[in-house]
């Protein structure tokens, strides 16, 4: 989205919302005003929705647009996504001390220079406090440790 | 003196002890969170909400609500110390708060504030109590028909309440209620854009898109933006405020308390609208407008006030009509649909322990931050201080737990991502999360009443225009929304916002 003003591109946004909506119900029945289908609701939103789309693309005057959007923070998005992915789908396997551990550690490479010192030690902090605080305190049913540790 | 007896019932349910621990919990954890620049109240609730899973739901919302006046309490301590804005009903305090904080009234500021606050929630705790019933009575006699138009003057309010685009906001809101019907259809079963995951078959869990397009969105944007070295004023000065600021404060508090209690029943208003609104009738009425923004007192007592007293009104249409307000109350929706309670008129006459317990706790929740929050700001200060770096993985650790231990599933937690990055995503684009989140709440409620209405009327759209309640709240929906498009009105509305930005 380098050229295009932030106002087209969330236009554009909505349009492919609104159109993934009306599309997708099309495989449910429609049904009548007075005893409408699952496809109703969706079909009627997802319309407003494209028209809506359609009215912040064209209120765009061409030259003075909002400017436009910049580049993403890939750095942070990627760190962040990634070190909560991780935790989610490890926490059963590894135990909810080492998954975070590992998110505090992948979460941390978002900042441009990790003091890695200082990320290990919160990391432990937090991983304990977390233990405590959640599995012994409130009782969660979630593994402390790997099954076969 | 039913009034009496409803309230005496609500205080002996608040009074519990166990209820008490609760509030007290809930008051201590939202402001300590909500103190952390860039967190606002509906992070600090979608983050703390796990925590009330495992308790009994009376003492689950009591400690939800402790936690949200916590958090806007500890939002307005980092407005006043570090000119940072935790959440935007803070936005004003920062504007003369931090002033006074220069002039070595920081002290005095808090104290202002916390009292004018605690005014502020008696009175509104009284208006909740008078209301409810009339309120709840007339609720009972809405059929579908009536609750549609409500929502429909529910949604518009909050568009035309919402700063930026209006086109935007609009869109925002029909998205939200489309991503409120995936999952299984209440009256055919059929499972709908649920792409065969399980998961979905029940809809996307409003926890979920909470954190993702609020919590996570803002930990991306804080990040984003390189951490700048903060000061924080470390010299809060005298507690107590001299009488010549007293005297400044409590006519602005007293106006503060009306306003932001009318503004919080409104759809759309509560605390953010409030505490604006105060603040520019406070400029209008002062005798020396040009004080402010230098720190007077009066802009900060007017607005501290204000936002309270709506930030508890605001509870007034979710307990008796079942539709927030506003983002916060519609996750107070969430949290009570967790612990299965359905909001609405009913719930005074189901659970009326429930009901008036947290209309008695309220008050005791302002008390108690009143006793809390003073002798405590040396915690809140050096909780300020703490680096972002260090908080931000604190932050995602808490929200991931707090997801997986809903059900203990993996899949929760990877549904928040997408609602991260399009959080994200929504801001760069100028559009604001916060009408998302509340059609995304009403939208199965709206379907369904739709529905019933159009098949008690064979399909008849034209009954929301007979029915004289439906036609009124229709035409008020009609009329913000033509108000909003007039020339004079966009100018006013912009320059409402305008100090946000």
């Amino acid at each position: 989205m380098a050229r295009i003003s932030s106002d087209r591109f969330a236009g554009l946004l909505f349009i492919l919302f609104g159109g993934g909506f009306v599309f997708g119900a099309g495989a449910y029945d429609m049904g009548t005003a007075a005893q409408m289908g699952p496809g109703y609701f969706p079909r009627l939103l997802g319309g407003l929705l494209v028209l809506l789309g359609i009215a912040i693309f064209a209120s765009v005057k061409t030259s003075a647009g909002r400017p436009s959007a910049g580049s993403l923070p890939w750095r942070a998005i990627l760190a962040v996504l990634c070190g909560v992915a991780a935790f989610g789908l490890l926490l059963k396997p590894l135990g909810l001390f080492l998954a975070a551990l590992l998110l505090v550690g992948l979460s941390s490479l978002a900042q441009q220079r990790p003091r890695w010192g200082e990320v290990l030690l919160s990391a432990l902090v937090l991983a304990g406090a977390a233990s405590v605080v959640f599995v012994w305190g409130l009782k969660l049913p979630l593994p402390l440790w790997p099954a076969f540790g | 003196m039913d009034l009496l007896a409803n309230l005496a019932l609500g205080f002996d349910t608040a009074l519990s002890l166990q209820n008490l621990l609760y509030c007290f919990m809930g008051v201590l954890l939202g402001t300590a969170v909500g103190v952390l620049p860039g967190l606002g109240p509906l992070s600090t609730i979608a983050m703390l909400l796990p925590m009330t899973y495992a308790l009994p739901p009376v003492a689950a919302l009591i400690m939800l609500a402790g936690i949200y006046y916590g958090a806007q309490y500890g939002g307005s301590i980092t407005a006043i110390l570090v000119n940072l804005p935790g959440e935007s009903s803070s936005v004003v305090t920062c504007l003369d708060g931090y002033q006074m904080a220069r002039k070595g009234r920081a002290g005095a500021a808090l104290a202002i504030a916390a009292l004018g606050s605690f005014f502020a929630g008696t009175v509104a705790t009284l208006i909740v109590a008078a209301f409810a019933t009339p309120l709840t009575e007339l609720a009972s006699s809405f059929a579908s028909v009536e609750y549609v138009a409500l929502m429909v003057l529910g949604l518009v309010g909050a568009v035309v309440l919402a700063h930026g685009s209006l086109l935007k906001a609009l869109a925002m809101i029909v998205l939200g209620l489309l991503l409120g019907t995936v999952g299984a259809d209440v009256n055919s079963g059929t499972a709908r854009f649920a792409f065969d995951v399980p998961e979905l078959m029940d809809g996307f869990n409003f926890v979920v898109v909470a954190m993702g397009l609020f919590a996570f969105a803002e930990i991306i944007r804080n990040l984003e933006s390189v951490e700048a070295g903060q000061t924080v004023l470390q010299k809060v000065g005298s507690l107590w405020p001299t009488r010549a600021e007293l005297r400044a404060a409590w006519p602005a508090a007293l106006r503060g308390t009306f306003l932001g209690s009318l503004l919080g029943v409104l759809p759309g208003g509560g605390a953010v609208m409030s505490s604006f609104a105060s603040y520019s009738l406070e400029k209008k009425l002062a005798p020396h407008p040009e004080e402010f923004g230098k720190g007077a007192v009066a802009g900060v007592a007017g607005p501290e006030s204000a936002n309270n007293a709506g930030a508890q009104t605001s509870f007034i249409p979710l307990l008796t009509l079942g539709i927030p307000p506003n983002p916060v109350m519609a996750l107070m929706i969430g949290a009570m649909t967790i612990h299965s309670i359905q909001p609405g008129p009913q719930v005074m006459t189901s659970n009326p322990d429930l009901f008036w317990g947290l209309v008695a706790s309220m008050w005791i929740g302002n008390g108690m931050l009143l006793v809390l929050n003073l002798p405590l700001i040396g915690v809140w200060i050096r909780m300020l201080s703490l680096p972002y770096r260090l908080l931000y993985p604190a932050i995602l650790l808490c929200c991931a737990i707090g997801v997986y231990g809903m059900q203990n599933n993996p899949v929760d937690v990877l549904l928040i991502l997408p609602f991260a990055v399009l959080g994200y995503l929504f801001h760069r684009l100028g559009c604001e999360p916060a009408p998302l989140l509340l059609g995304f709440i009403l939208g199965p409620l709206l379907e369904e009443n739709l529905r019933r209405a159009l098949r008690l009327s064979r399909g008849d759209p034209t009954v929301f225009l007979t029915r004289p309640v439906s036609l009124v709240l229709l035409l008020l929906a009609a009329g913000l929304l033509l108000a909003v498009l007039l020339p004079k009105v966009q100018r006013g509305r912009e320059q409402v916002f305008v100090e946000e930005d």
